[in-house]
């Protein structure tokens, strides 16, 4: 039997009998939108992520006190004693590394921002001038931190454009004295808007030099350094030279945990890479049940079409072919449903895509590839019972109306 | 052309055992015209089946055009019967989805046949069988002597030289049922092996040899 004659064949088996037909394409059909839309979701989130750290400069590093267990990951889980503070001088000392091109380090807390009657709580950043660069930040209007003696400072400020609008609204705020706490600064430039990134929103924060936030917070010990590699190249060669910087310092302790946009990257690549196969895994279940659903049909069908197998057997089928004319309908069935699913799932993709427009939902090609080859797989599957079943048939038996 | 030796068929129903054919021994020519008559339950259709290859019997042998198609596999009998032998049935067993053409092609599409002879044959078959105008109506749509000779252009497909009919009038009328036998004779006349079961003694009667079976043995075989 030549393949279009098999095609046609089974078209018009599946042509005659509509409503059968368009069950199993609907069950099946769903089981691929499922997979397609549920990976979308899995790889949107993984790409969202991607982009948020992709957004903090491929060139940084970043140290923060205290030793994390897991390299790469964030850092939480710390071992042993309380760990040594990282400290202005520990900083100061990785200029020393040749693949270091400059660092911010970094001081947080929370401040009381008042202006007049108005007042705001912000997050306040202690740092230095080069912390623009290392971030990778422009700004609205105005200068950045003047460069300088990390050691001194001037009472000087530079604000977010969100804080910038809730407490000047149409003035302009440069050269403005406000207060944090019991200091006074001068606003010496704005932030550009920029939004969201890594869940720490730079609109909303107010940026002065490292000694005041120093004396503000009481404080010598940093929250962070960030350090930007002469080249990416140079990334693995910087991060040795500062855990060894350090080391030297804290008396050959290692108590410090280096992050790298890489590292960090790999490892949130790896998690939602792995809960995307999971999830789609979960939603091709259901096409295994779709499965179920398409042996019942075809074993009634293999029933009703009795006569027809038999008759086919006497005018010399042989039992393959009758096997190739059910295997043949289940694939156009199977493909049929993939190409319905595909479809439907891209729409639910784009559905979701205009609910969450920041979120870069996109099915991946390997779920696509994957989904289509799970429904012919299991449409094949599940017919081999019914096929053999048919290709049995005693065609006297068949043909007769016992 | 057909030789049967000592052929028996038995069924086995629950713990009885029904005996279809007992012994038989028959020799067919080709170009043979042959009737087989006898009551309901003789084994007649038992016979055709065998004869077609659809059934295999318990015991003896069956040779055709001189080959032993006793013990061939089931695939093998598949072949014989795509090429030697057409099959008609009282019910005439078209396939209701498919138009008259189609179902006349299908043989030869599960011969793999390349779309133009297809096509050549077709048209011949449907010119030959009366058929030209109705190639592309369904069964529904046919009378029973139109289906029928929609199942006889269908089983004179691939050329075979054994053609077996059982009861082939058996759902038509008498005038109906006629012009069938008249059909079948043409292919007789073409050179055709052809055996008819039949219980209408007037149809028996147009054959030159006449088999008369009772209770799975041959109790008459006139020429
Ligand atoms: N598949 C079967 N299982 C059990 N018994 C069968 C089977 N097929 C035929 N028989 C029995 O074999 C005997 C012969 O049957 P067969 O169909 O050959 O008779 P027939 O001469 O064609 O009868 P009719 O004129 O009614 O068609 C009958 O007794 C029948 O009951
Ligand atoms: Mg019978």
């Amino acid at each position: 039997m030549r393949f279009p004659d098999l095609f046609r064949f089974a078209w018009q088996v599946l042509a005659g009998h509509r409503a059968r037909t368009a069950l199993i394409l609907l069950a099946m059909g769903i089981g691929v939108a499922a997979v397609v839309t549920v990976s979308a979701i899995g790889e949107g989130a993984r790409r969202y992520v991607v982009e948020q750290f992709g957004s903090l400069g491929t060139n940084l590093v970043i140290i923060l006190p205290g030793r994390s267990e897991t390299a790469g990951a964030m850092p939480g889980v710390l071992v042993g004693k309380t760990p040594r503070e990282l400290t202005l001088d520990d900083a100061l000392a990785l200029k020393r590394s040749p693949a270091v091109l400059r660092f911010a380090p970094l001081i947080v807390g929370a401040g009381d921002v008042r202006l007049g009657s108005r007042n705001r709580e912000t997050p306040v950043l202690g740092t230095t001038a080069e912390f623009i660069q290392v971030r990778q930040m422009d700004l609205a209007r105005g200068v950045f931190l003047p460069a300088g003696d990390p050691r001194h400072s001037q009472p000087v400020c530079v604000i977010g454009a969100t804080v910038a609008a809730e407490l000047f609204g149409a003035q302009p705020a440069l050269g403005q004295w406000l207060r944090i706490g019991d200091r006074r600064f001068r606003v010496i430039g704005v932030l550009a808007r920029q939004g969201e990134s890594l869940g720490f929103n730079t609109d909303e924060i107010v940026i002065i030099p490292l000694a005041a936030a120093q004396a503000l917070f009481n404080t010598e010990a940093l929250f962070r350094v960030l350090i930007e590699a002469k080249s990416r190249e140079r990334v693995p060669e910087a991060t040795a030279d500062i855990e060894e910087i350090i080391r030297l310092r804290h008396e050959g302790e290692r108590d410090i945990t280096v992050i790298t946009q890489d590292a960090v990257l790999e490892t949130f690549d790896r998690i939602l890479r792995a809960l995307t196969l999971a999830v789609g895994g979960i939603a091709a279940i259901s096409l295994a049940v779709a499965g179920i659903l398409i042996m019942n049909v075809m074993l009634i069908s293999v029933t009703q079409r009795r006569k027809e197998i038999g008759l086919l057997k006497a005018i010399g089928a042989t039992g393959a072919q009758v096997r190739a004319i059910f295997f043949t309908e289940a694939i156009i069935l199977a493909l049929g449903a993939a190409a319905l699913g595909l479809f439907v799932g891209k729409l639910g993709e784009l559905a979701i895509g205009q609910a969450f427009p920041l979120i870069p939902f996109a099915a991946p090609w390997w779920a696509l590839v994957a989904a289509s080859l799970t429904a012919v797989i299991t449409s094949v599957l599940f017919t081999v019972a019914p096929a053999r079943r048919a290709a049995a048939l005693d065609p006297v038996v068949a043909l007769s109306r016992r | 052309m057909i030789r049967l030796t000592g052929i028996a068929r038995v069924f086995r129903v629950g713990d009885e055992e029904v005996h279809a054919l007992r012994g038989i021994n028959l020799a067919i020519e080709q170009g043979e015209y042959l009737s087989i008559m006898g009551p309901s339950g003789s084994g007649k259709s038992t016979l055709l089946n065998v004869l077609g290859l659809l059934d295999r019997p318990n015991a003896g042998r069956y040779e055709l055009n001189g080959r032993d198609v006793t013990h061939l596999s089931d695939d093998e009998l598949a072949r014989v019967r795509r090429e030697t032998i057409g099959f008609i049935f009282q019910s005439f067993h078209l396939v209701p989805r498919l138009t008259a053409g189609q179902n006349i092609e299908l043989p030869m599409v599960l011969a793999g046949l390349a779309p133009a002879e297809r096509r050549r044959r077709l048209d011949r078959l449907l010119a030959d069988y009366g058929l030209t105008a109705r190639a592309d109506h369904r069964p529904a749509q046919l009378s029973g002597g139109q289906c029928q000779r929609v199942a006889i252009a269908r089983a004179m497909a691939m050329g075979p030289t054994l053609i077996l009919a059982d009861e082939p009038t058996g759902n038509l009328d008498r005038h109906t049922g006629q012009e069938v036998m008249a059909v079948l004779e043409r292919v007789h006349q073409d050179g055709g092996t052809v055996a008819v079961v039949t219980h209408d003694p007037e149809i028996g009667a147009r054959a030159r040899r006449r088999l008369r079976l009772i209770d799975g043995e041959i109790a008459e075989d006139k020429r």
